[in-house]
């Protein structure tokens, strides 16, 4: 073998300065990404209202003032009337509590499928990029396959075959999502390894596995990062859609997209049965769009200027 | 003589194209000394790069070695395997790229990126691999290294990258260091500095250094031997001195007869040589270099040159030669 010179390292910290250090040094990386985003005011907005809507869902039996599913006013009360501050349904069921229970339903359906087909997305994306070959060839193929089909009538088709239900929502927008985010993370992959510095890292010794975890994930995770999180409204109404059909969570359980879908019959009469779990639906949507731009800038080391 | 360090032999490298075969290295050979700078001089295109990344085993398909031999002390590299390789590159060879802007993993700051081939090769703890990265960063001449080891690569300019990724690669005190063209994609400012780095770092680590460029006042300052490329092929081979002052082939006279000297005693323009660079896709038999050549003879249609030894270390690869007497 090759015999080396000592290395003369100098002075040495001490292991609990080095912690020390890099815990200091992640707090100051997280409050830059933190400037970052709040510098975009939409994006502190929807984080906010989202936040609100959370917590809203979680305390929703605590403070919904009635039962969602129990009348309790006049069937279509107009809002203000029966002590209803957003009026009753055409079942004479309270909105607000039930916009409260919906969020639950609705949350779940837009973040779960968004997490399941991400995770899955990245190790299939990932994998045929970063190795090519016949993995990729056919993993391809059967993406261009699904392409020909629209999202939600995949969505539809899978849910139409299986049971209605939460569940069944989530698992057929997972599938029908994830070669969407399979495709960007194979070409966000592709183009990383591309770049001169993953020649330099194997120049200077790295491996398949350290040029994955080290370069192209964190490379990659950014731009995936915050496509899901635009996703993530999609798919809720992608899902209030599969309940408006009747494919997805049952009456009389309240979800967003069912209450559009019970106030379609009057919406002349009663509008404020369609109005309010419409716009609920679309500023959610929105939020998540926006702070997903607000990731953008916080992740980006360029954009946490000191 | 010293034993080389690094020995190829008869290097071939294709790029296997719809096109057809590129030969983008067909048949190079030279020998490098423990503490030698050898440059590799050639137009864009002729092969220069191809060379530097074949001896690290950087190719990628649809180019494959397809010849040859590279030894590095009692080791054959073209035979070892990917995990053997991964051993030598970054630790026993380093290398330093074209463009520092976008050499250095964006994610990370330069601290980590260089304490991780610290970490990797020398099996150092992390803050060993700290304190020295720190002194790799001042010896390159970053100011303020404790301070900047926590920056990011955008925080620095071309000229800093460029001595950052130079500390990567003198890291693990390589034997081999393959620098290609360094300072094309800097600043004429900063190229002086980048180079005087170089050849310190050389000095100081008594390695040898492979030096990939196209500017010939780059050659005369640093270069102990000369490698000339074109087309994938060894044009002219021999030691600094002899390349710029006595050139035999038509093509390295033609480089000459390009440049500016300070030393020029001409009074005439300064010459181009005519023509573009061959592409070496499918080439036709014959001499490469033919179609742009003044001196060019019948054989040279025919049948390539192979080189020739003029005097001593001094290889040409041209029929001239064997006709005797310089065009």
């Amino acid at each position: 073998m090759t015999q080396r010179q000592p290395i003369d390292s100098g002075k040495v910290d001490s292991a609990w300065q080095i912690r020390r250090d890099r815990m200091r040094f992640h707090l100051r990386t997280l409050r830059l990404a933190w400037y970052a985003y709040a510098k975009d005011n939409a994006a502190l907005g929807a984080l906010i209202f989202l936040a609100i809507i959370i917590l809203i869902s979680l305390l929703a039996p605590v403070i919904s003032p009635y039962d969602p599913a129990e009348a309790a006013g006049a069937i279509a009360a107009p809002p203000g009337t029966d002590g209803l501050i957003l009026g009753a349904d055409v079942d004479g069921r309270d909105i607000l509590s039930r916009l409260f229970w919906g969020g639950r339903i609705a949350l779940l359906v837009g973040i779960g499928p968004t997490v399941v087909a991400t995770l899955i997305s990245l190790f299939l994306g990932l994998t045929a990029g970063y190795f090519g070959g016949w993995f990729d060839q056919i993993m391809m193929r059967i993406i261009d396959v699904v392409f020909a089909f629209p999202l939600v009538l995949l969505a539809i088709v899978i849910a139409g075959v299986l049971e209605p239900g939460v569940w069944t929502v989530i698992l057929a927008i997972s599938i029908a999502l994830t070669p969407y985010i399979a495709r960007l993370v194979r070409t966000t992959t592709l183009n990383v390894k591309q770049q001169p510095y993953i020649e330099a890292a194997r120049a200077g010794g790295a491996g398949d596995a350290a040029i994955i975890l080290r370069y192209i994930l964190p490379n990659m995770i950014p731009p995936v990062l915050v496509f899901a999180t635009t996703l993530i409204g999609l798919m809720m109404v992608v899902g209030s859609g599969l309940s408006f059909l009747g494919l997805g969570i049952q009456p009389p359980d309240a979800d967003w997209g069912i209450m559009v879908a019970e106030g379609r019959g009057v919406l002349r009469k009663a509008p404020h049965i369609t109005i309010f779990p419409g716009v609920v639906i679309v500023l959610v949507a929105l939020s998540f769009n926006f702070i997903g731009d607000g990731l953008r800038d916080a992740l980006d080391p360029r954009r946490r200027s000191r | 003589m010293v034993e080389p360090i690094l020995k190829v032999e008869g290097l071939k490298t294709h790029f296997k194209l719809r096109e057809g075969m590129l030969k983008a290295v067909d048949g190079i050979s030279f020998s490098l000394a423990p503490d030698e700078v050898l440059c590799i001089v050639g137009e864009s295109g002729s092969g220069k790069s191809v060379t530097a990344q074949s001896i690290l085993r950087l190719i990628d398909p649809p180019g494959h070695i397809v010849e040859g031999h590279i030894r590095y002390r009692d080791k054959d590299l073209l035979a070892l395997s990917e995990r053997e390789m991964e051993k030598i590159r970054g630790d026993r060879i380093g290398m330093i790229f074209q463009d520092p802007m976008t050499s250095l993993n964006p994610v990370f700051t330069i601290g980590e990126q260089i304490s991780e081939g610290l970490r990797e090769h020398l099996d150092l703890k992390k803050n060993e691999a700290k304190s020295r990265a720190i002194e790799l960063l001042r010896s390159v001449g970053i100011p303020h290294p404790e301070e900047r080891y926590r920056d990011y690569p955008h925080h620095f300019s071309g000229g800093m990258r460029q001595r950052v990724l130079i500390a990567a690669a003198i890291a693990c005190e390589p034997d081999i260091l393959i620098a290609d063209e360094p300072t094309t994609a800097l600043d004429v400012t900063i190229q002086a500095q980048i180079l005087k780095l170089l050849a310190d770092v050389q000095k100081r680590l008594n390695s040898a250094l492979i030096l990939i460029t196209h500017d010939l006042g780059v050659v005369a300052s640093m270069a102990d031997r000369v490698l000339v490329m074109y087309a994938g092929e060894m044009v002219e081979y021999g030691d600094v001195k002899t390349i710029f002052e006595d050139p035999k082939h038509p093509y390295t006279i033609g480089l000459m007869n390009s440049v500016i000297r300070l030393d020029d005693q001409r009074d005439d323009e300064l010459r181009s040589i005519r023509g573009t660079p061959l592409v070496p896709i499918n080439p036709p038999p014959g001499c490469s270099f033919r179609s742009r050549c003044d001196a060019a003879l019948g054989v040279c249609e025919s049948e390539k040159p192979r080189p020739s030894s003029v005097d001593g270390g001094h290889l040409v690869s041209c029929h001239l030669m064997r006709q005797g007497g310089a065009p």
